[in-house]
């Protein structure tokens, strides 16, 4: 309203300063001094550590696979609801329900459907089939991911999908093209921003989860999470867990770095 | 000159609503031709039929004598200048333009000649390279057209394109559209619901009303001759009188008989009577055929509008001559000028297909 | 054929997103102390066990007075903020914005062991307190990039009017300014709520010991299998929630799908 209105944000300036700004520097110093306060790189360097790079790159691997497959999922999807002309306001209503239900019970409840005498084993059992023995491996872990993800991947992808004006899609038609063509000529490319926005949704919080992989992966998953959540709050180094909080950072801008230049590249391959 | 397409008793209703009755159509080769009318007659869906986009519930469209009915739009030899231009907001303007060619699997040197004779076409030379969402909305109209001519369909469908840009911008474009045609040496159909754009361009015009053809016809003869009163009060300004036919050539409006040029009438039978405001002269009181006194006055430029109260009905009347409000004057219309159309004797005798 | 594919499509993915609520429904009636894979039979004695769990009791509370608490005062400050924020110039904007996105973009365990540490390092002990504090912190973002947008978009010439016909700058801001942003405010303040209820990761961390969410129960539990109780309770919750949900939809209120995480 006017400039003199600046000093009602100091609330707020004072938050971010002590609820951001000087937790990332507090990380940052610890991961960058030993037990004892004196400088040292041997935390960081601890990513090194053969299980603590096998763990990340677990991590990575099945981040990049649960994103994979959201997106497989959702982008048909996407098509699909956009096509079927339903109720934008209900479609939404029915992808945000099932977060009303605590996540962490959402993905117990996977572990019940998936443990070896669980629902669906059962049911395979009755129907004479070969029983789905997939609990605590990673592909149970990447089912859970994919679960707990996937409203994320689609929202975006919907929300921009429902957008892309009609008549861009008959002008395409108009002009000859295929539906195959239609798809990756227009709808595609315009449902990028939300493409990317859902990859960010779904590959960050998959990479670093701890939850899912210790309810799925029933403590024989160690992504980079875990680790960390053990260095934290099960009698590990702080400092070790600082170290390899920052690499996960880092890890993490670079996955971000692609994908946006991955995104500039896109936009120009159409035609 | 052969029929280029044919609408054969095309008929279509969305949620049970009729928006199209039994139409039938036969546009001619190289003709400009307007569908014009209120918004729900029925010309967008008549558009979208031709041109794919909407399957008739009944009825055969015709492409130079072939059934195109049930052929996807993609596989027609026509192409749309849409209403809101749907230019790809990701393609500059070349790749926009160079789209259907790409599809249709030309040469690289075919395409890009074929972007640099369009862009001159449409007054737009070196804007290959831009951006769409930084054009003005009459440069992405004239690039939405390029992106339409340059697959050279046999006809273009034009829906409603310049109504978006304003008036001195949509008077610039309709000269445009003119010269476009003449070179290019194609069908328009064009969608619109402003009478003056239709009288303006077009060869033929057809003026629709709740799904029905009410006239067909030059513009001339849609202005000049109305056939019913939704014609007459839909195409420019103009008065409709309950009269009655007294005989052939005689008609009695207002309680006093003028001379006309019309007959078959009948005896005594009712009438409505159009008089275009431009056709009412005033003369001095008493001097003329039906006195009476000005009303209103507006000053409109070209001319005065005015308002006279004469036999119990106000008449509008426009002269290049004032007559102040409250002066006495006589009207006089020449017996040319008035149009004598049958009164409708229900609503749907109104919007009966007439044919031409 | 086309169509019944399609739809099968669609009715898939949807399958697998409810089957876990319908496996944590029924587990709420199945007569076993614990969930598990097998049917014990009917009953309904866990609905009555919620209100003699008081371990469950009280975590349920503390989810609710967090949540409640921090969205209030995460959206007073943050519409505060707001305002504020309104007044910089183009620079400072962007600086203070691109500050609000961290907690967004960030992991959320680093956010939440970069915030254990520290209140490590000042030697503030972990309790309800340093919960409340970085729920506040990370709902914040939510109010701010809601109510943002309402205020640009209400722009200065309302409150000016209000101004020119007398009314102070507070008057003017509560009688007209806020009513404008209303809608941003509210779903602020519904997404912060949620967040807050929904969190797992940052109370886990910043919470001192003895005190528990929902969420940190749930997990404790998770070895050993979830108490029957507790699916009951987030069967009565889930329950609750779609009938408001449907009320709202019903009643044809268009925010519906600005509650939408993110």
């Amino acid at each position: 309203m006017s400039k003199k209105n600046k000093w009602l944000s100091a609330p707020y300036l004072g938050f971010i300063l002590c609820g951001t700004v000087i937790p990332l520097l507090a990380i940052l110093y610890f991961a960058l001094v030993d037990k004892n306060g004196s400088f040292t790189l041997s935390n960081l360097a601890s990513v090194a550590e053969p299980v603590h790079l096998k763990a990340l790159g677990l991590s990575l691997l099945l981040a990049f696979a649960t994103t994979v497959i959201c997106l497989l999922l959702a982008f048909p999807l996407g098509l699909l609801l956009r096509k079927s002309g339903g109720k934008k306001g209900f479609v939404i209503f029915l992808l945000i329900l099932p977060m009303w239900m605590n996540f962490l019970l959402r993905t117990i409840a996977w572990k019940i459907l998936l443990q070896k005498t669980g629902v669906i084993n059962t049911i395979l059992g009755a129907l004479g089939l070969k029983s789905l023995d997939i609990i605590n491996t990673p592909t149970a872990v990447v089912l859970g991911m994919v679960y707990d993800f996937l409203p994320f991947m689609i929202l975006p992808i919907y929300n921009v999908m429902i957008k892309i004006d009609n008549s861009l899609i008959e002008a395409a038609y108009d002009l000859g093209a295929s539906q195959a063509r239609v798809i990756k000529d227009v709808l595609l490319p315009l449902s990028m921003p939300g493409i990317i926005s859902g990859i960010t949704m779904t590959f960050v919080p998959s990479m670093t989860t701890f939850a899912i992989s210790e309810i799925l992966g029933g403590g024989n998953i160690s992504l980079i999470g875990n680790i960390i959540e053990g260095e934290f709050l099960r009698g590990g180094s702080r400092n070790v867990g600082s170290g390899l909080s920052m690499v996960m950072m880092v890890f993490i801008l670079i996955s971000m770095a692609l994908l946006n230049k991955f995104d500039k590249n896109g936009e120009g391959t159409v035609v | 000159m052969a029929n280029i397409l044919e609408l054969e008793h095309i008929s279509k209703s969305f949620d049970g609503e009729l928006v199209l009755d039994d139409l039938n159509l036969e546009i001619k080769e190289n003709t400009f031709m307007t569908l014009l009318g209120p918004s729900g007659c029925g010309k967008t869906t008549t558009l979208r039929i031709i041109g794919g986009f909407t399957t008739p519930d009944t009825g055969r469209v015709l492409f130079e004598g072939r059934d195109i009915t049930n052929l996807p739009p993609n596989k027609r030899h026509l192409n749309t200048v849409f209403q809101k231009y749907a230019l790809f907001p990701h393609m500059n303007v070349g790749e926009n333009i160079a789209y259907g060619l790409k599809i249709g699997g030309k040469s690289q040197s075919y395409i890009d000649s074929k972007i640099d004779y369009a862009l001159k076409l449409v007054n737009m030379d070196g804007f290959k390279k831009r951006d769409v969402t930084q054009l003005s909305g009459g440069q992405q109209q004239r690039i939405a057209i390029a992106r339409a001519i340059v697959n050279e369909p046999k006809v273009l469908l034009l829906d409603e394109p310049l109504g978006a840009l304003d008036l001195k911008l949509r008077q610039d474009m309709q000269y445009e559209l003119i010269r476009l045609k003449n070179e290019l040496g194609i069908t328009f159909i064009y969608v619109t619901h402003d009478q003056e754009e239709a009288l303006t361009m077009s060869d033929t015009i057809v003026v629709m009303n709740q799904g029905y053809i009410q006239q067909m016809g030059s513009p001339e003869n849609i202005y000049n001759e109305p056939e019913n009163a939704f014609v007459a009060t839909f195409i420019g300004d103009s008065n409709i009188i309950d009269s009655v036919m007294v005989r052939d050539e005689l008609v009695r409006i207002c309680g006093v008989n003028f001379p006309c040029v019309d007959t078959g009438f009948g005896v005594n039978k009712p009438v409505d009577v159009v008089i275009r405001p431009e056709d009412v002269v005033l003369d001095e009181a008493g001097k003329g055929q039906l006195d009476g006194v000005v009303t209103h006055l507006i000053f409109k430029g070209v001319h005065y509008e005015m308002e006279v109260m004469a036999g119990g009905f106000e008449w509008l009347v426009q002269s290049t001559v004032m007559q102040p409000v409250g002066k006495e004057v006589s009207l006089r219309v020449d017996p040319f000028n008035i149009q004598i159309m049958n009164k409708p004797e229900s609503e749907d005798e109104e919007a009966v297909v007439v044919d031409v | 054929m086309k169509k019944v594919g399609k739809a099968l499509y669609i009715g898939l993915i949807f399958l697998f997103l409810y089957l876990p609520i319908f496996t944590l429904i029924v587990m709420s009636f199945n007569n076993n102390e614990r969930t598990s894979g097998i049917w014990y039979g009917f009953t309904l004695r866990w609905f009555g066990e919620i209100f003699e769990n008081h371990d469950m009791l009280e975590a349920l509370i503390n989810t609710l007075v967090i949540a409640i608490v921090s969205a209030v005062i995460a959206t007073v400050v943050g519409v505060a903020a707001s305002v504020g924020i309104m007044a910089y110039s183009r620079r400072q904007r962007a600086l203070v914005l691109q500050l609000t996105n961290i907690p967004l973009v960030n992991a959320e365990i680093v956010t939440a062991v970069s915030l254990m540490m520290a209140f490590a390092m000042f030697g503030i002990s972990l309790g309800m307190g340093t919960i409340l504090f970085s729920h506040i912190c990370f709902c914040l973002p939510y109010v701010i990039l809601n109510v943002l947008p309402k205020l640009r978009q209400t722009g200065t010439s309302t409150y000016e009017a209000a101004r020119d016909l007398g009314a102070g700058p507070v008057k003017a801001f509560f009688s007209v300014v806020l009513p404008d942003i209303m809608p941003g405010v509210a779903t602020g303040f519904l997404m912060s709520f949620t967040m807050s209820v929904d969190d797992f990761v940052i109370t886990y961390f910043t919470r001192g010991a003895g005190i528990n969410t929902l969420s940190t129960l749930i997990y404790s539990q998770q070895k050993r299998g979830i108490r029957a109780s507790m699916c009951a309770l987030s069967t009565v919750i889930f329950l609750i929630v779609l009938v408001v949900l449907l009320i709202r939809y019903f009643l044809g209120n268009r925010t519906a799908d600005k509650t939408v995480k993110q």
